[in-house]
């Protein structure tokens, strides 16, 4: 009788302990990056846990290989798959050898989206991108204008000739300038090659050729750091203002000292809670990846698929002199 | 498989000429067969989604491909040689197959061709190891770069992708449930070498060369000729490997299975193979396989960072070289 009872006792203890747990489900997401020990990443992270916290019940598992492979994160997504991840979010390092893997994860019932770096379209459900052409080329025309009220001239300091993306970015800015920015007038766009001595040379021979140039813009992170070179070496800080995309850590220095005032890049923390917030709402079934759908993520806006089920996040996020500080300490 | 190697003991050539214990080769795999369990029961006890059928078939994929070339490349050091190329070749063979996709190959073909440019790539170190004398750290080092850097020049940061649904059977097809094809290979590709290495005269040669390439050289044994064969293995199991990973990712990239030769030589070092040459098993090659496949997955389910990992390898590794070592010192035996 006495060994019923206790067999009975631990009978029951052991149904609370499963069942334990089973009520407290969480829905646990995996941020997969290229690598760990990258601070993009790690930023990314942050963002995340943030999302998580919002959203309450979510448990945040970030996790990557130690080198950018292909390889080793198919391993990852292995154990991801066998800990029935409830959803994997993944900056992929490979957008091809990654597909059938997550195409298994897909097949065993979890929410599969790549952000930063995608898959193609058949190994996720959707596919988060930092920004896109139409908003980059806005906002660099945009960073020189907020401190440009009467308008005035404005030179593009690009990376190489036959650069696509610069190349992509450039066209979509000259066709917002006549709508948006009519009292822009651009006078010139030159190329640096992505080369520190060949950036500086072409910054000064802009600044040579056109005397009342009011900003350089330069959207590359190589070329925006000659070109405030150059204006501080030459007394111009306040004559000619440098903007353009630019590492926060790389760049600091010249919005301390005035020789720009504003730059522009992705903004890792929001990328990683956007990544978190979708992927979240489509394991849990409350949104829908599917072309034109308008799903929400959270505090950041909204995004809306395309015809390939990708999204373009946000336009580059502002650095200035209210946050550089902080975000130089993170990438 | 041990203890048929101990019935057989009467006649046996030892393999470790300073063996201080009798039949140290054996306590080697007894060693790596506790680590094991020991491992397998860790991980249970950490990780609830461990014993799972689909889990453990999951598991094996970290180790098959780089065991399968583990077992040639555990023959290549025994004989006193080594090759650092084999991740490369896995990349050009990658490659081949890629282009022959482009041009129209069925699913045979693409093996054929897999196959072997791993063998010719095999055959060309081989034949630059034996026939002109150089030593194969330095030949495989150079072709290392060969190999992978033709990959490169033909696809630059391109991919082949786009392979027929039949050639994703090789590395994502399943024999009997769970069961996956490429765990199946190794397993038959083990059984393979250890009866070539433990129960042929080749498998002695091999041993007589990495003990005292002189004395077996005034014993009749050809030893360029063994070498060069070794080699040859060596790249065609590199070629086997490409398929299967090839097959795996359904696409060719040039930095396909980037660092795997360390992986594939610690297995091997692992395994008890002497990286001096001359002493070593497949059952302790095969069981080193299975040991890195759990740790990794292991730590994977824990999400442990893979830097870790890394260093418990390395931990690992230098612990079972250390310990025979330490035993010696201990208790003191005489070498032989």
């Amino acid at each position: 009788m006495s060994i019923f009872r206790k067999l009975l006792a631990t009978a029951a203890i052991a149904a609370v302990m499963f069942a334990g747990p089973a009520n407290a489900e969480s829905t646990k997401i995996a941020l997969v990056v290229k690598s760990l020990g990258n601070g993009f990443f790690d930023a990314a992270n942050k963002g995340a846990q943030e999302a998580a916290k919002e959203l309450g019940d979510v448990e945040v598992i970030y996790t990557g290989p130690t080198a950018a492979t292909a390889e080793g994160q198919i391993e990852i997504v292995n154990s991801l798959i066998a800990q029935n991840v409830n959803a994997i979010a993944i900056s992929a390092n490979d957008p091809d050898a990654l597909v059938p893997v997550l195409k298994k994860a897909m097949d065993r019932g979890i929410t599969v989206i790549s952000w930063d770096s995608g898959v193609a379209p058949e190994g996720r459900q959707m596919h988060l991108n930092p920004s896109d052409t139409d908003l980059i080329g806005e906002t660099i025309i945009k960073l020189a204008a907020d401190y440009l009220p009467e308008g005035g001239d404005v030179a593009i300091l690009s990376a190489s000739s036959t650069a696509t993306n610069q190349n992509a970015w450039i066209e979509a800015a000259k066709k917002v300038l006549p709508e948006k920015f009519p009292k822009i007038n651009l006078v010139a766009t030159v190329y640096g090659d992505d080369d520190s001595v060949k950036s500086t040379n072409e910054a000064k021979g802009l600044i040579a050729s056109h005397p009342d140039l009011k900003a350089i813009i330069a959207p590359t992170t190589v070329g925006v750091v000659a070109a405030a070179q150059v204006v501080t070496d030459q007394n111009l800080i306040g004559k000619v203002n440098v903007t353009g995309l630019a590492l926060p850590s790389e760049f600091k220095q010249f919005i301390d000292n005035g020789a720009s005032q504003a730059v522009a890049l992705w903004n890792p923390i929001d990328l990683g809670y956007s990544a978190v917030y979708l992927a979240h709402g489509i394991a849990t079934g409350k949104a829908k990846a599917e072309p034109g759908a308008r799903l929400s993520i959270g505090k950041v806006g909204e995004v809306t698929l395309d015809d390939t089920n990708s999204a373009a996040m946000a336009p580059p996020f502002q650095f200035d002199k209210s946050n550089i500080e902080e975000f130089s300490k993170i990438y | 498989m041990s203890a048929i190697e101990t019935s057989a003991a009467p006649r046996r050539i030892p393999d470790r000429l300073d063996t201080p214990l009798k039949g140290a080769v054996l306590s080697w795999e007894a060693l790596l067969i506790a680590v094991a369990v020991a491992i397998f029961v860790i991980n249970s006890l950490a990780s609830p989604y461990f014993l799972n059928a689909w889990s453990l078939s999951d598991l094996t994929f970290n180790f098959t491909e780089k065991g399968l070339i583990a077992l040639a490349m555990a023959l290549l050091i025994i004989s006193g040689e080594i090759d650092l190329s084999v991740a490369a070749i896995i990349a050009l063979a990658s490659t081949m197959m890629g282009m022959a996709l482009q041009a129209g190959a069925d699913t045979p073909m693409l093996v054929a061709i897999g196959i072997g440019t791993g063998l010719l790539c095999g055959a060309f170190n081989g034949l630059l190891v034996t026939g002109l004398g150089l030593p194969s750290i330095v030949v495989t080092i150079g072709t290392m770069s060969l190999f992978r850097g033709v990959a490169f020049i033909i696809l630059g940061d391109q991919a082949f992708k786009g392979y027929p649904a039949s050639f994703a059977f090789f590395g994502q097809g399943y024999v009997w449930w769970v069961v996956s094809f490429e765990l199946t290979l190794f397993l038959a590709a083990a059984l393979v070498y250890w009866f070539v290495l433990h129960r042929t005269s080749f498998g002695r040669r091999v041993f007589a060369i990495g003990n005292n390439p002189v004395a077996a050289q005034f014993s009749g044994v050809r030893e360029a000729r063994v070498k060069f064969i070794l080699f040859c293995l060596t790249g065609l199991m590199a070629g086997v490997a490409s398929v299967l990973i090839t097959s795996r990712l359904g696409s060719t990239r040039p930095s396909i299975a980037q660092g795997y030769e360390l992986e594939v030589i610690t297995m091997v070092v692992l395994g008890g193979v002497s990286i001096l040459g001359g002493a070593g098993s497949i059952v302790g090659v095969v069981l080193a396989a299975l040991i890195m496949g759990m740790v990794t997955f292991g730590f994977g389910l824990l999400n442990v960072p893979g830097i870790v990992m890394s260093i418990f390898i390395g931990l690992l590794l230098i612990l079972v070289i250390a310990l025979p070592i330490i035993w010696r010192r201990l208790f003191g035996r005489r070498p032989a």
